[in-house]
């Protein structure tokens, strides 16, 4: 079996967001795999110590420094790697078509893919990939299992939490919950230098973005950080109480 | 025209529906606005679209009684191409969001996800979208005449229902098989109102105690502002509270009037669910949780203290 397994490269949520020419400033930031697809390769490299005969192929699009990410997932205990090298951003509608072909390409069995993206906050790579190479999907998947060709697991959905069961080929997006990171050691991060990573150039994939972003702005809400000292419990209250209903206007 | 597809639970549009006809009605483009109706048994639901759109096509059929993201595109795709939609909008829920893209593969169209604003400037279709976790606000344009957009829930003004009825049209429909075997669903529905609706989030985290302390404090203190309950992931995890009423990166996104956070020291997972709430209240003992950053209103204090103090003090 074959498992592709997304990887971006994504600013670390904990830094703060900074805009400069009109983009969110990357530049001297710290940048990290996005934790939502970490939860992606943990899970390939779980399927292969289950038992399973896997090849785990990590997949990255994007500029040269894409490269550290894949690394990451090399050094996690991902087989090879695969970098599409670009500086031209694609939406998620336009990169599923460079992916698709590489599972083509790969013959893949299983992709999995974060749920969310933590830059653009979209949550729409995986199903868009799916429907190209005409797959069926599960979202959000907290919890995995693989035999005999198929895959069996948990979901969230609008409404709760849903037991699925859908034969492989398959794209799954994975979430917190799913299962616990492995952090890489130092003699798999030396492994991992000796280990393939395969360059490709987009032009081959022929592919243009479908959305352009034209403006980009911090969120610019002011807030009255008004913080009262709570020792005295029920003077606080009443004061904010007071403050909601009259200053506020937001409860009756 | 402008292809709106409708959702419904237990026989009614649902409110983002409503919002999403209102959105419809803003765009400045070309209708006619036409509402879809996908479901099993949905006449009642169609006759309450009827009211909001200038017509409507349903496709009642009993494989359609339950949602799955390939029929649901296949469905959408289908209308969307024989009506000539040039605009597809879809609410952004969990399951908007899942089938919205294949919508957008099908079509070959761009994909405006979980916009805030939306309208035509020359035949471009613009809108506004959030981003890094929240925290960004982005200005995006569609790059061709087809253009699928998924809405967020709970900022565009709802329509009101017009007195005039619009015609409804049965649809024929050439649907794939459900691929995805749903083998148990765990459905938390409550009788509070649904987060992504309500003016008034009361949230808890780990730092109400128990799962005691949190019927006690969050629950307690919502029942008295009439507000919907919402949690950390933590306390989730933790089996305290479903999974529904997870706000953050990994829940839903709600940004109701006034959000209460009660014990949650404000990881930016959680923030990135809750911080667009027009007033946001702080209660956390750590007076450098970083909750109180985004806060307007905060008490450094005892939970255990200042929200039983609160509740008494809502009830006088």
């Amino acid at each position: 079996m074959r498992i592709l397994t997304l990887v971006r490269q994504v600013m670390d949520a904990q830094e703060s967001v900074r805009i400069a020419n009109n983009a969110v400033e990357l530049d001297g930031r710290k940048l990290v795999m996005d934790t939502m697809d970490e939860y992606g390769v943990e899970e390939a490299l779980r399927l292969r110590e289950s038992g399973l005969q896997v090849d785990v192929i990590a997949v990255g699009i994007g500029p040269a420094r894409v490269e550290d990410v894949l690394r990451t997932a090399l050094a996690m205990g991902a087989d090879r790697a695969i970098h599409v090298e670009t500086d031209t951003a694609l939406d998620p509608i336009a990169l599923s078509a460079v992916i698709a072909k590489i599972a083509q390409s790969e013959t893949a069995d299983l992709i999995l893919c974060g749920g969310q993206q933590s830059d653009w906050d979209s949550q729409g790579l995986g199903a868009a990939v799916a429907e190209r190479l005409g797959w069926p999907q599960a979202t959000w998947t907290r919890a995995l299992k693989v035999e005999a060709n198929i895959a069996t697991g948990q979901h969230d959905t609008d409404d709760g939490v849903e037991s699925f069961q859908v034969q492989l080929p398959v794209v799954i997006t994975t979430q917190q919950g799913l299962n616990e990171p492995r952090y890489p050691t130092l003699p798999n991060i030396m492994k991992a230098k000796r280990k393939e990573i395969r360059k490709d150039s987009l032009d081959s994939y022929a592919v243009t973005p479908k959305v352009k972003t034209t403006g980009v702005a911090a969120q610019s809400r002011q807030r009255l950080k008004k913080i009262m000292d709570g020792k005295d419990a029920s003077a606080a209250a009443a004061q904010l109480v007071h403050s909601l209903r009259n200053e506020a206007q937001v409860i009756q | 025209m402008i292809l709106l597809v409708t959702s419904h639970a237990n026989g009614k549009l649902t409110k983002a529906t409503y919002e999403l006809a209102g959105a419809a009605r803003a765009i400045g483009r070309e209708g006619p606005i036409t509402a879809l109706v996908l479901g099993s048994g949905v006449s009642q639901v169609a006759a309450e679209a009827a009211k909001i759109a200038e017509q409507v096509l349903v496709a009642d059929r009993p494989e359609l009684a339950h949602y799955d993201p390939e029929v649901w595109s296949a469905a959408v795709a289908q209308v969307a191409q024989e009506g000539e939609a040039h605009t597809i909008l879809i609410a952004a829920s969990r399951g908007g969001r899942e089938y919205s893209p294949r919508v957008a593969v099908k079509l070959d169209a761009p994909l405006l996800e979980d916009v805030v604003s939306l309208h035509d400037s020359a035949g471009k279709l613009i809108a506004e979208r959030y981003s890094f976790l929240n925290r960004v606000s982005e200005t995006i344009e569609a790059n061709g005449p087809v253009v699928v957009v998924s809405v967020k829930p709970g900022v565009f003004a709802p329509a009101a229902p017009a007195s005039e009825v619009a015609e409804q049209f049965d649809v024929d429909l050439d649907l794939p098989q459900p691929r995805v075997k749903v083998l148990q669903q765990v459905k938390e529905a409550s009788d509070r109102v649904p987060l992504a609706e309500a003016d008034v989030v009361v949230a808890g985290g780990r730092g109400v105690g128990s799962p005691q302390g949190f019927t006690n404090l969050i629950v307690g203190l919502a029942d008295q502002l009439g507000a919907a309950v919402g949690a950390t992931r933590a306390v989730v995890d933790a089996g305290w509270r479903p999974y529904a009423e997870q706000v953050g990166q990994t829940g839903k996104t709600v940004q109701p009037k006034a959000y209460i956070a009660v014990g949650i020291s404000g990881a930016v997972q959680h923030l990135s669910g809750m911080n667009r709430s027009k007033c946001i209240v702080a209660i956390n003992k750590d007076p450098d949780a970083p909750i109180f950053k985004i806060a307007d209103y905060g008490i450094v204090g005892d939970v255990q203290e200042i929200v039983p103090a609160l509740i008494e003090q809502l009830r006088k």
